[in-house]
């Protein structure tokens, strides 16, 4: 790995998110709504609006308003809500956090589930377990999320109360309702990232299993115990991480419909909401911020995958 | 073609899959003829009206038989997912292959921004699209189709590059033929078999893109039997009657594996390493 590779890298993830603002923006300049007619009501005088326009450059071509935007947005002002008449940024910005808190659960819980599970069945191949997996895999992809997430809030929350069904509590209020309200939404995310990740560590160990140096260092008369958890899989987690980086693609989208079910203030629920009120500026933001961190996330995992194999070498 | 669809039919994917494609077919044409009932006709008495012999998948909150609504339901589900596919996947097609006849710098361009848009996750695209063309199954199908047009584009590009270099499409660069005839006439005829697997198996994504945007109130909207929206109408029931939610949340997960299969076995046919 060179540094001209990094630069490289770093130079596509700019120029990802100018397509994606060039994108959105577009998108919502389509938006029938009149920002004007949004901020004062449907009542305003003529001349209100005008003012309003001539305030907001509504009158400017759309290449002017979508550079004042840019450079707008480049300096760190995302513009202020409609509905809520606070800057955009900070709330976005705090609303990702809420997120990725999420998406970090989901991927840690489904690491925790998915990776013994899949090496299980990869040992027991052809047996019950195994065929019970792929079974449960394939529902596990194939049922949609919203509906997953409905049974597991009527079973965990309603039926046996374990868990609240719906909200976010802050860490620094309270580290225990923190716990359990994440708890239910960040099962729900990880139930299709282990079906996902269960097929692929199954696979992967299993053309471990067959290869030539596992039979080596079984011969060598190595424990069972070390050929599988040393040699076995490490080799057999290396594909999971692009899998993973994949999969943070996933989360940001599939969050959207969890925060939106378990009413959970983050970057998806803020957008579904600034969607809904066609909240203009939040739209934007939500939009180029959520991109954004798919693009960074995805490079990233890149760099994490070049580190890990040291067969690949990017020059 | 028929020797396709017996080398699919015998993969056991493909046997699976095809069955429950055909019944899906059959619901979607015949539906409102097979239906036992109204799917629409409200019965109070029947309310969450539990699974039986007579009402094989019970009642709903309106005491509507939920085995009639998810038959009648299939007609506003699965069309919809296969339109906006097919739009997806002529565009997509259309863009890569002519992305990789172009080549050298254009080519890169255009792949750079494909990457780019593909950035943005696709619920998010479609939502965005949906909030601007406004709520309703139209516009999800065209708000799907755009989210789908960057991949299909990818995967068609990868198949035409090597298509380029084939001695029948060099020989019409030779002929001196516009770049329209080269593209249309003889790139995308040939890159068609993998681009058909992909678009296969992009359906079921679409289904459950499209039963999403219904959840969240952005597709079809009520009283239609769509069955995104009757998991979301099911949801504040779900204490009374666990199955109404299940039912259509079923019906999605196997229309979604039944093409997912298809898909698997039509890539497991046209591969000729498997011919025997």
């Amino acid at each position: 790995m060179s540094f001209g590779w990094l630069l490289g890298r770093s130079a596509s993830i700019v120029y990802t998110i100018l397509v994606v603002s060039v994108l959105v923006f577009g998108i919502t300049q389509v938006l029938p709504a009149d920002a004007a007619v949004t901020l004062l009501g449907e009542n305003a005088t003529p001349e209100a609006l005008a003012a309003v326009r001539q305030r907001l450059g509504l009158d400017d071509p759309y290449w002017l308003q979508y550079l004042h935007w840019v450079g707008r947005v480049a300096s760190g002002d995302f513009g202020t809500s409609m509905r809520t008449g606070q800057p955009v940024g900070p709330e976005m910005f705090a609303a990702l956090g809420r997120s990725l808190i999420l998406a970090v659960s989901a991927i840690a819980l489904m690491l925790v589930v998915a990776v013994p599970l899949g090496m299980a069945a990869a040992l027991h191949q052809g047996r019950f377990a195994d065929t019970a997996t792929s079974f449960g895999s394939f529902l596990g992809i194939a049922f949609p999320e919203f509906g997953t997430a409905a049974l597991l809030a009527f079973l965990l929350a309603d039926e046996l109360q374990w868990l609240p069904a719906t909200g976010w509590v802050a860490i620094g209020e309270s580290v225990s309702g923190f716990f359990s309200h994440l708890a239910l939404p960040a099962l729900t995310a990880s139930v299709v990232l282990v079906a996902h990740v269960v097929r692929m560590v199954r696979s992967e160990t299993l053309d471990v299993l067959h290869s030539d140096y596992i039979r080596a260092a079984r011969l060598k008369g190595l424990p069972e115990r070390r050929v599988l958890v040393g040699h076995a899989l490490r080799n057999a987690l290396l594909p999971v991480v692009t899998i993973v980086a994949l999969d943070v693609g996933y989360l940001l989208g599939g969050i959207i419909v969890i925060e939106e079910i378990f009413a959970i203030p983050g970057i998806g629920r803020q957008l579904m909401v600034a969607i809904t009120s066609r909240d203009l500026p939040s739209i934007q933001a939500g939009a180029l911020i959520m991109a954004a961190t798919y693009a960074v996330t995805n490079t990233l995992a890149d760099v994490a995958y070049t580190f890990l194999d040291k067969r690949i070498r990017y020059d | 073609m028929t020797d396709l669809l017996g080398r699919l039919l015998r993969t056991p994917q493909g046997a699976i899959g095809c069955t429950l494609l055909v019944l899906l077919a059959v619901a979607c044409v015949a539906g409102p003829w097979i239906a036992p009932y109204d799917p629409e006709a409200i019965d109070f008495l029947g309310r969450f009206r539990p699974m039986g012999a007579q009402y094989w998948l019970g009642g709903d909150q309106l005491g509507r038989d939920v085995f009639s609504r998810l038959v009648v339901g299939a007609r506003s589900t699965v069309p919809m997912a296969l339109a906006a596919t097919l739009i997806g996947t002529v565009v997509g097609a259309v863009i890569g292959t002519t992305s990789a006849h172009l080549g050298g710098r254009l080519d890169e361009m255009i792949m750079r921004t494909i990457d780019a848009v593909m950035a943005v996750p696709g619920l998010l695209l479609a939502l965005l699209l949906v909030g601007t063309l406004g709520n309703g199954s139209g516009n999800a199908v065209i708000a799907i189709a755009v989210a789908f047009a960057p991949g299909m584009a990818r995967v068609t590009r990868s198949v035409a590059l090597a298509v380029r270099n084939q001695d029948y499409v060099k020989a019409a660069v030779a002929r001196g033929e516009g770049g329209s005839w080269i593209v249309f006439r003889e790139m995308l005829p040939n890159v068609m078999a993998p681009v058909v697997i992909e678009a296969t198996i992009r359906v079921a994504f679409a289904v459950m893109l499209f039963a999403t945007l219904s959840f969240l109130g952005l597709g079809a909207q009520p009283p239609a039997p769509e069955w995104g929206l009757m998991v979301a109408e099911a949801r504040q029931y779900v204490h009374q009657a666990p199955w109404v939610l299940i039912a259509p949340s079923l019906a999605i997960a196997l229309t979604a594996i039944a093409f997912n299969l298809v898909g698997d076995g039509l890539r497991d046919a046209l591969n000729p390493r498997h011919e025997r």
